[in-house]
């Protein structure tokens, strides 16, 4: 019987990843360290994971949360408070002798308390909420990013959260470069090594996505009445989908503030949950492939290419008319609201890499018949 | 109706209202091991209603539902309900402690059922509709799941969704996303997607519809066997009257929400009362 997969697809995707890694490890060892490229594949790296745990709620279970900002800050409080260096702490606390907390955790270690945290709060929102069956989870998430911000920028929380003042010191991505005696960098690793975060947080994902509970999920997605005529406790389902899609914004959090290398509760603004979100609709609802390409291509546009388009430019003796700052915002709203009214199901729509490649082969296969 | 042990599913004085609308009127019925009972009666009597009560996606305004002797939904009118109410022996479960289970729990049970206009998920193939319905019976939980350390449960509940697929007919489509089936195959579907869930009894609401004849005739053979190969009870709602009469024990027969007739299918042809709302003169 047909029963049996090609993993032909699913192998090509797996050389295709590794190959990907290979050549960032490459390219960081070669190029200069400050290219804009490596700006873009850090930043990219981050808001994949975050477009991609998104995607896992909104996407895959089919219920809208919009807190992807509050879990984030969660998770990038959690990572710098535990990770910033005693010595450092008189000066990072200054207005707080110091702060409270005196003990430091290893990276990995204060990663996993960022995505505790996140996931904590979801599953104190979500107890009331999930049960309700409409879609109050958006407006409650909503409601929570825009309370947290403020509340960690309360002075009376100073002593944790530094108040209003930014954390800063913690370890950041190019702590990751591996450095001789003098302090010259030997081997650069501050690229692979958010990729590695990343691609082991998506991999989980993918797994989770693909297993017994994923598929809940999806049946969820498709049609609750159905879902729960077959057994799937709705409310059980829906708090798990949110945990874990908030434990990996949390992740995420940690890992924006790796690579801002500083906090501060201000910057976490809705204006960075919609960034998120329209990755995500370009990317594909329902797609983790469309979700990561579109994240290094949103980066890539936003802080690279579209950048020229900020500066005067001179054809000749002629200056190019319009460009001036604040026109690359104008631009970059234009292409998105072209691709959302015209590409609706996104680059990708619901499909994943190993779905066009094994729909390629099918084709190449008949052709050769 | 005497206290009877074999009971599977017994509703007594169901009563659902919604605002002003008796759905269902004051419903008592019995369906025993192994039988398959028919609920028959015009649209809008009240016949899906009587199945969303049982299965838990409405809680009756008044009235008790018994699984295998147990009390799965008690009810009694309360809050607006209890000036509003326009049924009878509103009174009868006052003192008794209301139940209610989700739906999801009710399946756990053992009551398994299919919709009347057709639910199946519709951005999965065949094959992972019927495999979804093996999850409430998982031993696994989400990290096992996650990092594939229930590998054997995942096999055996692949063999098995694939198992009822043959079961029902359609190995072949398993592969195909389950809403590009025709109607015929898709009810069937739903059937495979319920038995994944190993009910005991098996609610089946407007099975034949959308079938052609040929399938129709097919289906009755169909259901007959599926119920001796698992054991099962069946209780369903036909308007397709050949299949109602060829294969039930017993036939309900449901009007205006309130129940008309009751009896086996020589009985309920005969029945005046019946003839006159819902089979109408015999044509041929
Ligand atoms: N959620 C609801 N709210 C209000 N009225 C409802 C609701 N569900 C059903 N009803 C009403 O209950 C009555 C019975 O509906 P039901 O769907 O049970 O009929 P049925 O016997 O299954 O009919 P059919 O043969 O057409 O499927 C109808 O008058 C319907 O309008
Ligand atoms: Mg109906």
């Amino acid at each position: 019987m047909n029963q049996k997969k090609s993993k032909t697809p699913m192998i090509i995707t797996l050389v295709l990843v590794a190959a990907i890694y290979v050549a960032v490890f490459i390219a960081e060892q070669t190029l200069p360290a400050n290219s804009m490229l490596f700006t873009v594949l850090k930043k990219g790296a981050t808001y994949a994971l975050v477009a991609v745990s998104m995607n896992l709620l909104n996407g895959f279970t089919g219920i809208f949360s919009l807190g992807q900002a509050g879990f984030m800050l969660v998770g990038a409080y959690m990572y710098g408070i535990f990770t910033i260096p005693i010595a450092q702490r008189a000066s990072v606390y200054q207005y707080f002798d110091g702060g409270m907390i005196q003990f430091t955790v290893p990276v990995i270690v204060a990663m996993i308390l960022a995505g505790l945290a996140a996931a904590f709060f979801a599953f104190l929102i979500g107890l009331p909420v999930l049960r309700l069956k409409s879609d109050y989870l958006a407006i409650a998430t909503l409601g929570f990013a825009e309370i947290i911000r403020a509340i960690f920028q309360w002075n009376g929380l100073g002593p944790i959260t530094n108040g209003s003042n930014m954390l800063r010191s913690f370890p950041s991505f190019n702590d990751f470069n591996i450095r001789d005696g003098q302090g010259n960098v030997t081997v650069y690793l501050s690229t692979l090594i958010p990729f590695l975060m990343a691609g082991v947080c998506i991999l989980l994902i993918v797994l989770l996505i693909n297993s017994s509970y994923g598929r809940a999920l999806k049946a969820i997605r498709d049609d609750e009445v159905a879902a729960e005529a077959m057994g799937i406790n709705l409310a059980h389902h829906k708090r798990l989908a949110f945990c874990v899609s908030s434990f990996f914004a949390g992740v995420g959090g940690a890992m924006l503030a790796m690579y801002q290398t500083t906090v501060q509760a201000k910057s976490f603004t809705s204006a960075m949950t919609y960034e998120i979100l329209l990755i995500v609709v370009i990317g594909g609802i329902g797609s983790v492939t469309g979700s990561v390409l579109s994240s290094f291509l949103f980066v890539a546009c936003s802080e690279w290419w579209l950048r020229f388009l900020d500066e005067k430019q001179m054809i000749g003796t002629f200056e190019v008319p319009l460009l001036r700052n604040g026109f690359r915002l104008v631009v970059f709203s234009v292409i998105i609201m072209i691709v959302v009214l015209f590409f609706r199901r996104g680059i990708m729509g619901d499909k994943e890499l190993p779905d066009l490649l094994s729909r390629r082969m099918k084709s190449e296969g008949r052709r050769k018949k | 109706m005497s206290e009877n042990r074999n009971n599977v599913l017994k509703l007594e004085n169901i009563t659902m209202q919604f605002g002003g609308v008796v759905a269902i009127n004051n419903l008592s019925l019995e369906v025993n091991q192994g039988e398959i009972v028919a609920l028959i009666g015009p649209n809008g009597a009240g016949k899906t209603t009587a199945f969303n009560c049982i299965t838990g996606v409405y809680e009756p305004t008044n009235g008790i539902v018994y699984f295998h002797g147990e009390p799965i939904v008690v009810n009694h009118p309360q809050g607006k309900m209890v000036k509003q109410y326009a049924g009878i022996n509103g009174d009868l479960y006052r003192e008794k402690k209301p139940v209610a289970h989700t739906p999801d729990r009710i399946t756990h049970m053992g009551i398994a059922r299919t919709f009347q206009n057709i639910r199946l998920f519709k951005s999965q193939t065949a094959f992972e509709n019927v495999l979804i319905g093996t999850h409430l019976r998982r031993n696994s939980n989400m990290f096992t799941a996650t990092f594939r350390l229930n590998a054997k449960e995942e096999k055996a509940n692949r063999e098995k969704a694939w198992n009822l697929l043959e079961i029902v007919g359609l190995a072949e489509e398993g592969k195909e996303l389950a809403t590009s089936l025709p109607y015929g195959k898709q009810r069937r579907l739903e059937i495979a997607r319920a038995l994944a869930t190993e009910p005991t009894l098996l609610l089946l609401d407007e099975p034949a519809a959308g079938m052609n004849p040929q399938e129709t005739d097919e289906l009755g053979s169909f259901i007959v066997d599926i119920k001796n190969r698992f054991n099962l009870t069946v209780f369903m709602i036909e308007h397709h009257m050949n299949l109602v009469m060829d294969i039930s024990d017993r036939i309900y027969v449901l009007d205006f929400g309130r129940q008309i007739a009751e009896g086996t299918p020589e009985e309920i042809q005969k029945n005046p009362v019946v003839i006159a709302a819902y089979l109408g003169v015999e044509e041929e």
